[in-house]
């Protein structure tokens, strides 16, 4: 948490960083330009699979901004389940925990441009 | 009944260091007053802030972990409502999810015993079986 404050430019960090973390997670960004174009077969897709449940991350805290930033589109949305591969458990918890870290303003409601 | 709660508020930015202490110091009197006990007090430090609160863009994140009644955790919310630096709160309670992350290290170490012990025993009937058939062959021959 120390060191997300020396990161001065929080509001404008999360656009990038929203981005990025979908990349090392792999299956995001693999996922979202298949997705919508539909032709699944023909392409090898990877299995997507819940990072939780892989990590063991047990509790998802609405404190570290940095793990629910991954979860959150670039305009501060929530992406659905459907692109990160979450299981139906852990996605529960996640919106819970970034509805709460966006009450307290760690996250943000909506992005601006 | 007491519980566990995590109260975090956001503290204006301009205030000098001694008035958030003091300020800090105020609402732990009011809890330990309250009945309540306090686990932990962390300064999270200065943060920028995702959205404007009240026309600031940064703010000084404090973070109590305490163990008290809902009837004071009410309380507390009323007093950080009323005093004037302090610009956001957020209470949560915390002593189910932690009994709930309990529960699933304690699933977890279990079956992680499970799994070592059958490891164990299919290595040693393979030596014996293995000895005898070149020993047959030698004798045929």
């Amino acid at each position: 948490m120390a060191d997300e404050t020396s990161t001065p430019s929080a509001p404008s960090t999360p656009r990038p960083e929203g981005s990025g973390p979908g990349g090392p997670g792999g299956r995001p960004a693999g996922g979202r330009p298949a997705g919508p174009g539909g032709g699944g077969r023909k392409f090898f897709r990877r299995k997507k699979v819940c990072k939780f449940c892989v990590e063991k991350i047990d509790a998802i805290h609405y404190r570290d901004v940095r793990l629910l930033q991954q979860f959150v589109a670039e305009r501060g949305k929530i992406v659905p389940r459907r692109l990160t591969g979450v299981c139906t458990t852990h996605q529960r918890g996640l919106a819970r925990a970034i509805k709460q870290a966006r009450n307290i303003a760690l996250l943000p409601f909506a992005a601006r441009y | 009944m007491q519980r566990t709660y995590e109260i975090m508020f956001i503290v204006r930015p301009d205030i000098l260091d001694e008035d958030l202490d003091k300020l800090i110091a105020g609402l732990e009197a009011n809890i330990t007053q309250g009945g309540g006990t306090i686990k932990s007090t962390e300064k999270l430090g200065r943060r920028k802030l995702a959205y404007t609160v009240k026309k600031f863009n940064d703010g000084n994140y404090v973070l109590f972990t305490i163990h008290a009644d809902g009837s004071l955790v009410g309380e507390i919310e009323r007093r950080l409502r009323v005093s004037e630096p302090v610009i956001k709160f957020i209470s949560v309670r915390m002593d189910e999810e932690e009994k709930r992350v309990a529960k699933i290290k304690a699933i977890r170490a279990t079956r992680k015993k499970l799994s070592a012990q059958p490891a164990a025993t299919p290595a040693a009937p393979v030596e014996p079986a293995a000895a005898p058939a070149p020993a047959t062959e030698a004798a045929s021959a």
